[in-house]
């Protein structure tokens, strides 16, 4: 079935709106019923078109959000302020509406249990989706991968998925740390600063250990961390990397 | 056929009279960035704009230079081949006319080339009488590196993938050479106006 | 603006080849570096989508689109596999 899903046919798809989830004020999740999806792979994603009523057509690429276990494909956006596709997506769809998309895609930024560990997640601001997919199919599978993960936000209000992932932390086999880099409430007690050495240091498994890192955000956020891994003797074959649009961290 | 997306359409379009929009073109009020590469930083101590090839000897001019020569600021429409336009943009430069000024030569065509490596066609007679400038200023600023600073080519009769980002100089030929976009199936001239976006149209 | 990585055209790349690509090893004609392509620096906007070396910016791949038909140029790479 997971091979079926990286050799398959590309064909574009028509998938319903089945729900909407406001993760946060700007990233909304959607729930799609798509009769032909093929399954995927934890940390692919899917390209999303849409079209106007006078034919213009745009189009996005959208990591998935739901673990190949899960029962619906989940899709999580962010809206950004000079976004064309993105608006739409996070503030004008409705549950009925079809979203037309093809997938799953990807192969190389893709993590399942041959791969081993133990495991650095490294999630910029909306980075963290294709990553919760990779956290949600490693809790499907029973995985006893070690897993740390390191969540880069705005503020908390802006970290997605929090009760998921403060649930997951409490499981013993899942460490997940966030650094909040403009503002934090009273008592914080993670990290008060964007991502830097010193933080990276700290967190991730030691290079001895050699696990294997996935990095994922905006360009300028992957670089400084795979960057700063590297120097802290990370095998860069080791790191793998995904870099999204412009969003904030 | 696609089937249409409910409610969507698109990124804001402005309002505008029919008859400045090309067939085929959207107005917009953004300046979208699009770039082939990253945007390079020359430092303009030693930038320079030539106008070499088949010519008795190269000319060049210094930044410096360059801005103690006679500028012009001129209001146009650009339009992007990949659909979106922008009317009443205002660009402070120095026009073609004058850098070609007692240069003689046998060329009918030049390329213009760039820092990062990006070249672009023109016939010679398209980057003269008025209708061509290397451009800094754009909206009264020193234009942007994002959007081609220090210095780009502006020849708004033509799609804008011919007015040429980090412009360094002209290359005058005899023959015509399809630049970048030309040699990957773009139109080797690009009137907008006569919609002709890819090469055969 | 900041370049993407390879993964942002894996749809493109299987539209073109039939297959998923990103994991593959290239090897850039002008520096002889060799990456998996999901590591190239693709440009996505623009009148088509140019990759390019990490380590040199040599161009890598241009995928252009036309009237419905998408061609890949890969002069710039070595060796792709």
């Amino acid at each position: 079935m997971a091979r079926a899903a990286v050799l398959g046919r590309l064909t574009w798809q028509l998938g319903r709106v089945v729900e909407l989830l406001d993760e946060t004020d700007r990233v909304r999740s959607i729930v799609l019923d798509l009769p032909e999806w093929p399954g995927h792979r934890a940390g692919q994603h899917v390209d999303v078109r849409l079209t106007a009523e006078d034919g213009y057509q745009a189009q996005r690429s959208y990591s998935i959000a739901s673990a190949p276990e899960d029962e619906s494909l989940v899709l999580t956006v962010e809206r950004l302020d000079d976004g064309e596709v993105s608006p739409y997506l996070a503030d004008e769809l409705r549950p009925g509406d079809e979203l037309e998309l093809r997938g799953p895609v990807g192969g190389y930024f893709v993590w399942e249990e041959s791969l081993g560990g133990p495991l650095f997640l490294v999630a910029g601001g909306s980075g963290v989706v294709p990553l919760r997919a990779m956290l949600r199919h490693h809790a499907a599978i029973g995985s006893d991968v070690p897993v740390r993960m390191l969540y880069s936000a705005r503020a908390l209000e802006e970290v997605i998925y929090r009760e998921e992932l403060d649930l997951l932390a409490a499981s013993h086999e899942v460490d997940v740390r966030f650094a909040l880099t403009r503002e934090w409430p009273a008592g914080w007690q993670g990290y008060r600063r964007r991502i830097d050495r010193a933080l990276l240091q700290e967190i991730a498994w030691p290079a001895a250990e050699q696990p294997l890192v996935y990095v994922c955000g905006p360009t300028g956020f992957v670089e400084l961390a795979a960057g700063t891994l590297v120097e802290l003797g990370h095998d860069p074959a080791r790191i793998r990397t995904e870099r999204f649009g412009p969003t904030g961290a | 056929m696609s089937p249409i997306s409910r409610g969507f359409r698109g990124r804001r379009r402005a309002e505008a009279d029919p008859a400045r929009v090309p067939p085929g073109q959207y107005v917009t009020d953004d300046f979208p960035v699009l770039s082939a590469g990253p945007t390079p930083h020359h430092p303009i101590e030693s930038w320079s704009f030539t106008i070499q090839g088949a010519v008795d000897e190269p000319v060049s001019w210094t930044w410096a230079e360059l801005q103690a020569l006679p500028s012009e600021t001129v209001t146009v429409d650009i339009h992007c081949v990949t659909k979106w336009s922008k009317l009443d943009t205002v660009w402070t430069g120095v026009s073609l006319d004058a850098l070609l000024e007692g240069v003689e030569t046998s060329a009918e065509y030049v390329t213009a080339f760039s820092d990062g490596g990006y070249t672009t066609n023109l016939p010679l007679e398209d980057v003269r009488g008025g209708k061509a400038w290397v451009a800094y200023e754009f909206g009264g600023e020193p234009l942007e590196p994002e959007h081609g600073g220090p210095a780009r080519l502006l020849v708004p009769h033509l799609y804008f993938w011919k007015s040429a980002k980090w412009v360094r100089g002209l290359e005058l030929r005899e023959e015509d050479e399809p630049g970048f976009w030309e040699t990957y199936g773009y139109h080797n001239y690009g009137d907008p106006w006569r919609e002709q976006r890819y090469s055969g149209d | 603006m900041d370049a993407l990585d390879g993964n942002a055209i894996a749809g493109q790349l299987f539209d073109v080849f039939g297959a998923e690509l990103t994991a593959a090893t290239a090897v850039c004609a002008s520096c002889g570096a060799s990456s998996h392509v999901a590591e190239f620096q693709v440009y996505l906007r623009a009148p088509g989508t140019v990759a390019r070396c990490r380590s040199c910016t040599a161009v890598l791949m241009v995928l252009v689109t036309i009237r419905g038909i998408t061609c890949v140029d890969l002069r710039g790479l070595a060796g792709l596999g």
